[in-house]
């Protein structure tokens, strides 16, 4: 690892001050993914902006069905909530099922969505839900704000404070592991909410997490696995990689979609 | 240079590091702890497993100075008066290591394991409960069997002491 400068910020304000203090610098939160990275030297930023110790930005808070993540948050803590699972199961099984109890005891919700691996589980999650992203400046649509590969809407020194989203009527995941990284190497959310039924990929697209129009249409007019079964999924925006070909995943992301529609109830 | 100050198995230790020290070369090289292991440079393998403030963690995937003021449990804090921890115990009893390099980061994740969902555990539970530790030896089986008896063995303990 190259060398570096920690700095714990104590507030939302101080760590914008710290960030923009220092140009090369970048925000840490779980590390789970900028450590990893800074090992394998292919991230060297100047200067660490640890936000884990803000607690403005840590925890879950629930009024009637709109629920706050805060950007801080362990995945373990969402995975745990028993007041979130009672509205909303599916999102705290998501979070169960990312990495390892390990990984899950430190990553984050803010860190996985600023990162926006294209085959991480959250991103799949906040598209399905039509969450917003609460920023240190503004609010941002989820379907505006994951951009692309590793890309968001975040602009320069941007920090995420917390997600929000209306509990979803009822929500589903499925996911198939990549068996040694327990990424997705597939992944589906489905939600019946307010603004209508929502599908999120994960995974699969070329482009990083997408929604599937046609499952949304057929899942509107009759929730159930098998309003899926005449729905075409098109492998040519999908990825193709030592894993998993984009025939093969386009079958993948038709299987998920139905078992997380299984899985909503 | 940055001070660091933990309280490590009890006992509150400082050191000077680098900003960018791992806490796991921290523990081992200045705090002299080389029961907590390093077996790979991807964050996969979980031999590198401690505690930080109660939960499981991987100490080589955070910085030392991530850690400072934190409170911190490694193997060397699990066996209290030259008596094995029961998770160690039933390790020993049910053959659950051959080489012993990952066992110190199994045994710090069972004992995480076993405080979160104790007295309920079933080998799925156990067996997903091990996914972030990587054994090349064993087949996990007697691993699997060790935290099984070991769970069943502090499920009665509580029991008995309610
Ligand atoms: C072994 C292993 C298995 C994993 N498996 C999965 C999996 O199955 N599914 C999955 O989804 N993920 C998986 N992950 C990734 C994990 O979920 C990470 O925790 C997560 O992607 C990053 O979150 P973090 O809090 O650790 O962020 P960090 O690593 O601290 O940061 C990641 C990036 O986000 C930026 N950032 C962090 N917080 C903010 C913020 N509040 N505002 C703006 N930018 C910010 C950082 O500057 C950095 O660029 C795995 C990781 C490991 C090591
Ligand atoms: S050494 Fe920490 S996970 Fe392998
Ligand atoms: S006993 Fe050798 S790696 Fe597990």
């Amino acid at each position: 690892m190259y060398a570096t400068s920690y700095h714990r910020a104590s507030s939302v304000e101080d760590a914008v001050k710290l960030k923009s203090a220092n140009e090369e610098g970048k925000y840490l939160s779980g590390g789970m993914t900028l450590i990893s990275t800074m090992k394998q030297r292919l991230a060297a930023p100047s200067d660490l902006i640890d936000l884990r110790h803000i607690p403005a930005i840590r925890g879950i808070r629930i009024e009637g069905r709109k629920v706050t993540i805060g950007a801080a948050t362990p995945h373990a803590d969402v995975a745990a909530s028993r007041e979130l699972a009672a509205i909303c199961p599916a999102i705290c099984k998501l979070a169960g099922h990312i990495g390892d109890p390990h990984v899950r005891h430190m990553g984050t919700i803010g860190g996985s969505i600023a990162n926006n691996d294209p085959a991480a589980d959250y991103p799949a999650g906040l598209l399905g839900l039509g969450a917003t992203i609460v920023t240190d400046r503004r609010s941002i649509s989820a379907d505006d704000f994951f951009t692309g590969l590793f890309e968001t809407a975040l602009e320069e020194g941007e920090m995420v404070t917390s997600v929000t989203f209306e509990a979803p009527e009822k929500a589903g995941y499925a996911k198939f592991n990549n068996p040694a990284s327990r990424f997705a190497m597939t992944g589906v959310f489905v939600a019946s909410t307010a603004g209508g039924v929502r599908a999120a990929v994960t995974g699969a697209g070329s482009s990083g997490v997408f929604r599937h129009p046609g499952f949304e249409q057929a899942l509107a007019s009759n929730w159930s696995p098998d309003a899926l079964n005449n729905v075409a999924v098109d492998p040519s925006n999908l990825m193709s990689d030592l894993h998993a070909n984009a025939e093969y995943r386009a079958n993948l992301v038709k299987v998920m979609a139905k078992r997380a529609v299984a899985s909503a109830g | 240079m940055t001070k660091v100050t933990l309280t490590v198995n009890g006992r509150t230790m400082s050191g000077e590091c680098e900003d960018r020290t791992l806490l796991v070369h921290f523990i081992r090289e200045k705090l002299g702890l080389t029961g907590t292991h390093v077996g790979c440079d991807t964050t996969q393998c979980g031999a590198c497993v401690i505690h930080m403030d109660g939960h499981s963690v991987k100490s080589c995937s955070i910085l030392a100075v991530q850690a400072s003021g934190s409170t911190i449990t490694t193997i060397e804090g699990l066996a209290g008066q030259g008596e094995l921890h029961p998770v160690q115990a039933a390790f020993k009893e049910h053959h659950g290591l051959q080489c012993g390099f990952c066992t110190p980061g199994m045994v710090m994740t069972a004992v995480d394991l076993i405080g979160r969902e104790g007295g309920k555990l079933t080998e799925e539970t156990v067996r997903a409960g091990l996914e972030g530790n990587i054994c090349r030896c064993t087949g996990y089986h007697n691993i699997v069997k060790a935290i099984l008896a070991a769970d069943a063995e502090m499920a009665g303990g509580r029991q008995a002491a309610e």
